[in-house]
């Protein structure tokens, strides 16, 4: 039974469970420090959340998709991001390729959404884009693709709705009770007695540590599945040292995301406020550190969940397992493969993969591309007029098809 | 009575356990089906992509006709085997791979086919089908065994043996290529 559950999923399911509870405590607390009566409040917290949870669920993507300025591609806007998706989708068995996202941003990152695998997408920077070679590509795109297949992107969304609804709770009730509530509290002191001043300070106590709470509960299911969807990806891939080198490339760069906020954080594949040279204690960091996943990845003997967790039980002690025992009962051995597609063909190297993303963003702007004959490429905007265009360098007169 | 009734109970509880191990076997078997169904797409997709390959690259290889003849023959003796077993068709496809290895090995050595852009696009898309043939290869495998696993466990083992359920066969491309990478594993 003890392995049970020590299981994963069970985990999960009981943290999600300790965030709910910390909201019915809170919203029975608003009620009887505002109207002397639990239910009222509960309804109000109840009321609250569901309007959360009915917008996260139907426009939640859209609305991260929005926030973060991603733009759709299609195959034939670049066929090679598309395609890794693609070999991503077939090794993990999923029903349908998820939609591809681009989001122009230096700063590599990546991340999954969708409430289910059906309509599920992936985005991706171009700064991603143009530093990994198509071994990390697929590793980075294994990893957001088990993110998926794993629900996780559902879980997250729901244990994101439960943290916001307790925040916005709290926070109003801290301001309430401090410059409208006293008043009233008087007044019904007279009546209740001491039982009311108990409850109000317990109120204030939960008001202010449940935010605290609710948040850490929420990263360290965060970070579960952070693991989880790095073994997936050894899996899918078979090739580990893929997702390790791309994690490293990843760490390296200094530039950091522009359009991610605290909500966001969890859903990328790598915590896009980490600071520099400070490590994040692992209590406050909704990704487990990346040294460690690295180191994880490159000492796996084999591409299984048993080895990813051999390895994790090395790091963290034995007994402390990282992948639930359903999906470890299934695990069957699987070996890894050698480096490299690029046996039957010719990588692009950076500068051409940089090339490649600037077309692609200049493409998806609406502008023209047009190759003049002496070779320069001429970039003509979408609300240019003219039948033809002057090449800056020879002179020519191109026409703007 | 209360016999008749502890009877009727017990045949009740194993007729619904019959019941839902033979669907977690039906639904094993589908994904099996489903998953060959995938490496289908993906071969018939290199099929498709080869004439196009040949057409592009016969104005430069001057050379390489042996090399350009062996990926065509290869290429039908595959596409005439469809109908065939997992097995046979795994040697078949894997002929085709090393022989399409072969012809994008020598591409090095003409520098106008590497830079056409006709060339490179179809490059992307051969190395991506050759992905997703292994990807798909991978996936299938993994669920043949985890199928075979089920038949041959019990208590499924007594179901499908009742019902009729055989085992899958897995998809090993035997190529000398494919033979080479190294295969470890400790688990």
């Amino acid at each position: 039974m003890w392995e049970q559950i020590r299981s994963n999923q069970t985990r999960s399911a009981v943290l999600v469970a300790g965030m709910g509870v910390l909201l019915l405590l809170i919203g029975y607390l608003l009620g009887m420090v505002f109207f002397d009566n639990g239910l009222g409040g509960l309804i109000i917290a109840f009321i609250v959340w569901g309007i959360m949870s009915l917008i996260a669920f139907y426009q939640g993507d859209s609305i991260l998709l929005g926030l973060s300025r991603a733009r759709k591609i299609s195959h034939d806007d670049n066929p090679r991001l598309y395609n890794i998706v693609e070999e991503m989708k077939i090794a993990s068995g999923l029903e349908k390729v998820p939609d591809i996202y681009i989001i122009d941003d230096p700063a590599p990152n990546a991340f999954a959404t969708g409430r289910n695998p059906d309509k599920a997408a992936v985005a991706i920077t171009t700064g991603l884009l143009q530093k990994l070679n198509r071994d990390e590509l697929q590793g980075v795109i294994g990893h957001e693709i088990s993110h998926i297949k794993n629900r996780d992107v559902l879980l997250m969304a729901i244990s994101g709705v439960l943290l916001g609804t307790i925040v916005i709770l709290a926070w109003y009730a801290t301001r309430l009770m401090f410059f409208g509530g006293m008043g009233r509290s008087r007044r019904s002191s007279s009546s209740g007695g001491g039982g009311q001043i108990i409850v109000l300070v317990v109120a204030i106590v939960l008001m202010i540590l449940a935010p605290i709470m609710a948040q850490l509960i929420y990263f360290a299911i965060s970070r579960k599945r952070e693991y989880m969807a790095d073994a997936s990806s050894a899996l899918y891939t078979r090739y580990p040292e893929g997702l390790a080198s791309a994690l490293e490339k990843i760490a390296a760069s200094t530039s950091q995301l522009k359009s991610a906020n605290q909500a966001t954080a969890p859903m990328y594949i790598m915590n896009p406020f980490r600071k520099e040279g400070r490590a994040a204690s692992n209590l406050t960091s909704t990704h487990p550190p990346i040294s460690e996943r690295i180191r994880i990845l490159r000492s796996m003997a084999g591409a299984s969940f048993a080895d990813y967790e051999q390895v994790y039980q090395k790091v963290h002690g034995a007994g402390k397992g990282v992948i639930p025992a359903s999906a470890l009962a299934l695990s069957h051995p699987a070996g890894l493969r050698a480096a490299g597609a690029e046996a039957v063909s010719k990588e692009p190297d950076r500068t051409e993969r940089v090339r490649q993303t600037s077309d692609l963003m200049w493409r998806l702007g609406n502008y023209k591309t047009i190759t003049c004959d002496c070779g320069t490429k001429l970039r003509v905007p979408p609300g240019f007029k003219e039948p033809t265009v002057r090449c800056p360098h020879c002179g020519r007169s191109n026409p703007v098809v | 009575m209360t016999a008749v009734w502890v009877i009727i109970g017990i045949v009740v509880v194993l007729i619904i356990i019959f019941i839902a191990i033979y669907n977690r076997l039906v639904g094993w078997r589908n994904q099996v089906k489903n998953a060959w169904a995938q490496i289908d797409v993906q071969l018939k997709r290199r099929y498709d992509l080869i004439p196009n390959l040949m057409e592009t690259v016969k104005g430069y290889m001057k050379h390489e006709r042996e090399t350009m003849e062996a990926v065509t023959k290869a290429r039908n003796l595959a596409q005439g085997m469809t109908s065939a077993g997992a097995g046979e068709r795994g040697k078949a496809e894997g002929e085709l791979s090393s022989a399409l290895a072969r012809l994008l090995a020598v591409v090095e050595n003409y520098p106008d086919l590497k830079a056409n852009q006709n060339f490179l696009a179809l490059q992307e898309e051969l190395t991506s089908t050759e992905n997703k043939i292994s990807f798909s290869r991978q996936y299938y495998n993994d669920s043949v065994l985890k199928y075979n696993n089920q038949i041959q466990m019990f208590p499924s083992n007594t179901v499908a043996g009742m019902t009729g359920f055989k085992a899958g066969e897995f998809f090993e491309v035997t190529a000398e290529e494919e033979r080479k990478a190294p295969k470890v594993s400790f688990s």
